[in-house]
């Protein structure tokens, strides 16, 4: 290749992605003495880790004394419906507290407990009150720690840098080819290992809680590769989204807001939780209360905008104001709702993928030698549903075990050769959409997927709506060999959105096969033709890897529980 | 339905004027929104920064009808209804593209400041009254509206030898983290220059966040400053002791 072609850079390790997840991979390959580069698509600090709200769930035991890893563990897989990760499980509700611990020591300042610890609440599936919080702002404090110890301990930061294919030799991943987004200019970033944390894939529907970076890049890099991805199928609703204004349609409501004892009400008044989780209430998993919102809508039972109430304002204003500010200012603001004076309107919104890059529990490793993944962007940890607070020590957990893997790599591996083939694909393929005289906007192109994924692979699912999903994929994918692009490479988001099509269709597709495959009932994935478990797909993962240019999917067995854990799980408490 | 007149900034490094955009009025509608449908339907190549659209990562700052503003907050109703509105970037930075704006420098301001250093040994037992006044500071979310309003950088141009209000108030969250033990004193008065600051609380006044940055950091720096520089009978202790002011 002619190296003098295009800007690069060498590291021991890639990381890609600027969220939770990837700062802590970062600081901990750092740590391990690696040269260590972030890849981020947008600046430093506003990854979509700032718009988490409620906390970070670890058996820290500071307010309920009876907490411990093992029910973190059991309620955990109890919320997956058992099909997560075991090992994942276990290694997370261990790990978790020390990772808070760690936050505190390089300056995070959650809120306290009268005894001068670390402050916990209340969330959905968690037995005790276990969420370490800021208010409703506890993202913001954790990327902000994160970002700041990474700085200090000396990481290269590639900001508005969009990476649109990995770089392989052989079977192994030896870098990563992107551009800028600032000046539309290529770079090639060699490295040893490279670990994935580009989060979910949320902005493919229209109601999202996700924001514009959310468009499964990062599992449609690995899938392009020859890895495999895992539980595509599981795509969690959060129950309370904005519904009013339209603008807002899909802003998070955090989970705080029933962990701090919010009601939820149909137009008549009625808690309508006590027909769907009569113990739990309020606080039962997200996949049942999604569904709860969803059905007293769809039967006639719901607010003027076509949501659910949530009531916290028999709470003190004050009280509310403190521990719920943001949700406080985002009401007034934008919808003109004082919540310390009157309910509001929420129902379902897109939040979260169960599913991602199929992962080794202890390493992160993904079946692609090289290549690592944590959060959002892996599979297993959180198996049909997540519970609340488990994806901010996810990141936590699997951040670090994905960073110290890579960098134990790094040091025994030695640099590989760039394929000047590979490079050069990507480059035309990305320029590809100027040269087009005549063709597609890639905003319109990103609607009509908005609408088909919102309308055919939602909540509630049907064998007949998810084929003509699929169908529906089939052309959209024709039409975005057509996509065409306005303007100069400088910072243009048509351009940027165009590739972001290619990942947003191949993940779609990825979900929409699995939901078909998937014949039964399980956590987020509710098949109205098959509406209950079915044991035989409880010990079974689906996953979708690249067969030429078609998508493979298989069924591969769970891997069987040590007796200890089932033991755990058996237990009643 | 309702029409509104937009006139967005369309230019780069080199220069650029405000181009008419008209976009139907939904309720409740934003700035944010209406420069979305213009990239959806118009102008697919509008350069605009966003993420959260949430109020939570300050990335979308521009300047509405002259206002330094989170555009994701912005609400359409709030602005005169019979003139177009006018969006412009950030007026402090140099523009990139359109609205977005190269904000690189205050990520190098940032980099100068030494990191939460806990005292040694220190009992990790903090209370909520200790950490009230430090938990202000840290909702800050750098949108870099501050910055762009800060006459020392908007008029003045002092980037170099100014710190600027966003990272007063992060020096003030480490000072005053009840567990930290290292003083950022000398860097104040040298590095980040905070004698320029003449207290005119426009930061404060566009802080989307509501962090009373005048009042509760940048005063109380100053004070850290004049105590441990000006004072005039420390100065004699420490002329007696011979310990060299840092």
């Amino acid at each position: 290749m002619n190296e003098t072609k295009y800007e690069t850079h060498e590291h021991d390790v890639l990381i890609i992605g600027a969220g939770g997840a990837g700062l802590r991979a970062a600081i901990e390959a750092l740590a391990q003495g690696a040269k260590v580069a972030v890849v981020s698509k947008s600046l430093l600090g506003k990854a979509h880790t700032v718009m988490a709200e409620g906390g970070i769930a670890a058996a820290m035991s500071n307010v309920d004394k009876a907490d411990n890893w093992k029910t973190h563990f059991r309620d955990t897989m109890r919320g997956g419906k058992f099909l997560n990760n075991w090992r994942m499980a276990q290694l997370h509700a261990q790990e978790a507290p020390e990772r808070v611990r760690e936050l505190e020591q390089w300056g995070a300042l959650f809120d306290r407990t009268s005894d001068g610890d670390i402050m916990q609440r209340a969330f959905g599936g968690h037995t005790f009150k276990r969420l370490c919080h800021v208010g409703d702002r506890t993202g913001l404090e954790m990327i902000r720690t994160l970002q700041d110890r990474g700085v200090q301990l000396g990481f290269d930061v590639f900001m508005e840098c969009t990476i649109i294919r990995l770089l392989t030799e052989g079977n192994r991943v030896v870098g990563a080819f992107g551009y800028w987004r600032e000046q539309g200019r290529f770079v090639v970033l060699k490295a040893k290992a490279v670990v994935i944390a580009t989060g979910g894939i949320g902005k493919a529907w229209r109601v999202t809680s996700n924001s514009w970076e959310y468009t499964g890049d990062g599992m449609t890099l690995a899938y392009d590769a020859g890895a495999a991805l895992q539980d595509m199928e599981f795509v969690q609703f959060h129950p309370t989204g904005m519904v009013w204004p339209p603008g807002v349609q899909g802003l998070l409501v955090t989970e705080a807001v029933r962990g701090e004892g919010g009601l939820l009400r149909n137009k008549n008044g009625e808690r309508f939780m006590e027909k769907y989780d009569p113990k739990r209430m309020e606080l039962s998993t997200r996949d049942v209360v999604a569904r709860s919102i969803y059905t007293e809508v769809r039967e006639g039972r719901g607010s003027p905008h076509g949501g659910a109430f949530l009531d916290i304002s028999h709470k003190p204003a004050e009280y509310v104001k403190q521990k719920l500010p943001s949700m406080y200012h985002q009401f007034k603001e934008l919808a003109d709702v004082d919540i310390t004076k009157e309910p509001m309107e929420v129902g379902p919104t897109c939040h979260y993928v169960m599913g991602g890059i199929r992962v080794e529990a202890e390493t992160a490793e993904s079946t692609l030698p090289g290549l690592f993944a944590a959060g959002e962007a892996a599979a297993g940890l959180h198996g049909a549903n997540r519970l609340g607070g488990n994806s901010l020590s996810d990141l936590l957990v699997f951040g670090r075990r994905a960073g110290l893997s890579a960098a134990a790599l790094a040091a025994k591996s030695q640099p590989g050769k760039i394929d000047p083939a590979q490079v050069a694909e990507a480059e035309k393929a990305m320029l590809a959409p100027f040269e087009r005289g005549d063709g597609e906007n890639p905003y319109a192109l990103h609607r009509d997927l908005q609408e088909v994924m919102g309308n055919l692979v939602g909540i509630f699912r049907l064998e007949e709506d998810l084929a003509k999903a699929l169908a529906e994929l089939e052309k959209l994918k024709q039409r975005y060999t057509k996509v065409r692009v306005e303007g100069s490479r400088i910072f243009n988001p048509g351009w940027h959105l165009a590739r972001d099509l290619h990942s947003m269709l191949t993940t779609s597709e990825a979900v929409t096969r699995s939901a078909i495959a998937r014949k039964e009932s399980r956590g987020a994935h509710s098949r109205i033709d098959h509406p209950d478990f079915d044991d035989r797909w409880g010990k079974q993962n689906n996953v979708i890897s690249r067969d030429g240019n078609n998508m493979k999917l298989t069924q591969v067995p769970v891997k069987e529980m040590p007796e200890e854990l089932k033991q755990i799980l058996a237990e009643d408490k | 339905m309702a029409e509104a007149v937009l006139e967005v900034f369309r230019g780069n490094k080199d220069g650029g004027s405000p181009v008419q955009y008209t976009v139907p009025i939904t309720p409740g509608m934003v700035v944010l929104d209406a420069l979305h449908h213009i990239q959806g339907h118009q102008a697919p190549d509008l350069a605009v920064r966003w993420n959260c659209k949430a109020g939570k990562c300050g990335s979308c700052s521009a300047e509405v009808n002259g206002r330094p503003r989170l555009t994701c907050k912005t609400r359409m109703d709030s602005l005169p209804a019979d003139k177009p509105i006018t969006v412009a970037p950030m007026k402090s930075f140099p523009v990139i593209k359109d609205l977005v704006t190269d904000v690189s420098w205050n990520y190098r301001v940032n980099k100068k400041i030494p990191p939460f250093t806990p005292k040694p040994g220190v009992p990790w037992k903090m209370y909520q009254e200790d950490v009230d006044r430090v938990q202000e500071f840290r909702k800050c979310i750098e949108c870099f509206l501050c910055q762009n309003v800060c006459h020392v950088v908007r008029d003045h141009d002092k980037k170099e030898e100014f710190g600027g209000p966003r990272f007063f108030v992060r020096v003030a969250s480490l000072e005053m983290h009840p567990l930290d033990g290292e003083s950022r004193t000398a860097l104040l008065k040298n590095e980040l220059g905070i004698g320029y600051c003449n207290i005119t609380k426009c930061c404060t006044e566009v802080c989307p966040e509501d962090i009373h940055i005048t009042d509760n950091a940048i005063i109380p720096l100053k004070e850290r400053v004049v105590d441990e520089f000006y004072d005039p009978v420390l100065k004699l202790v420490r002329m007696i002791r011979k310990a060299p002011a840092r």
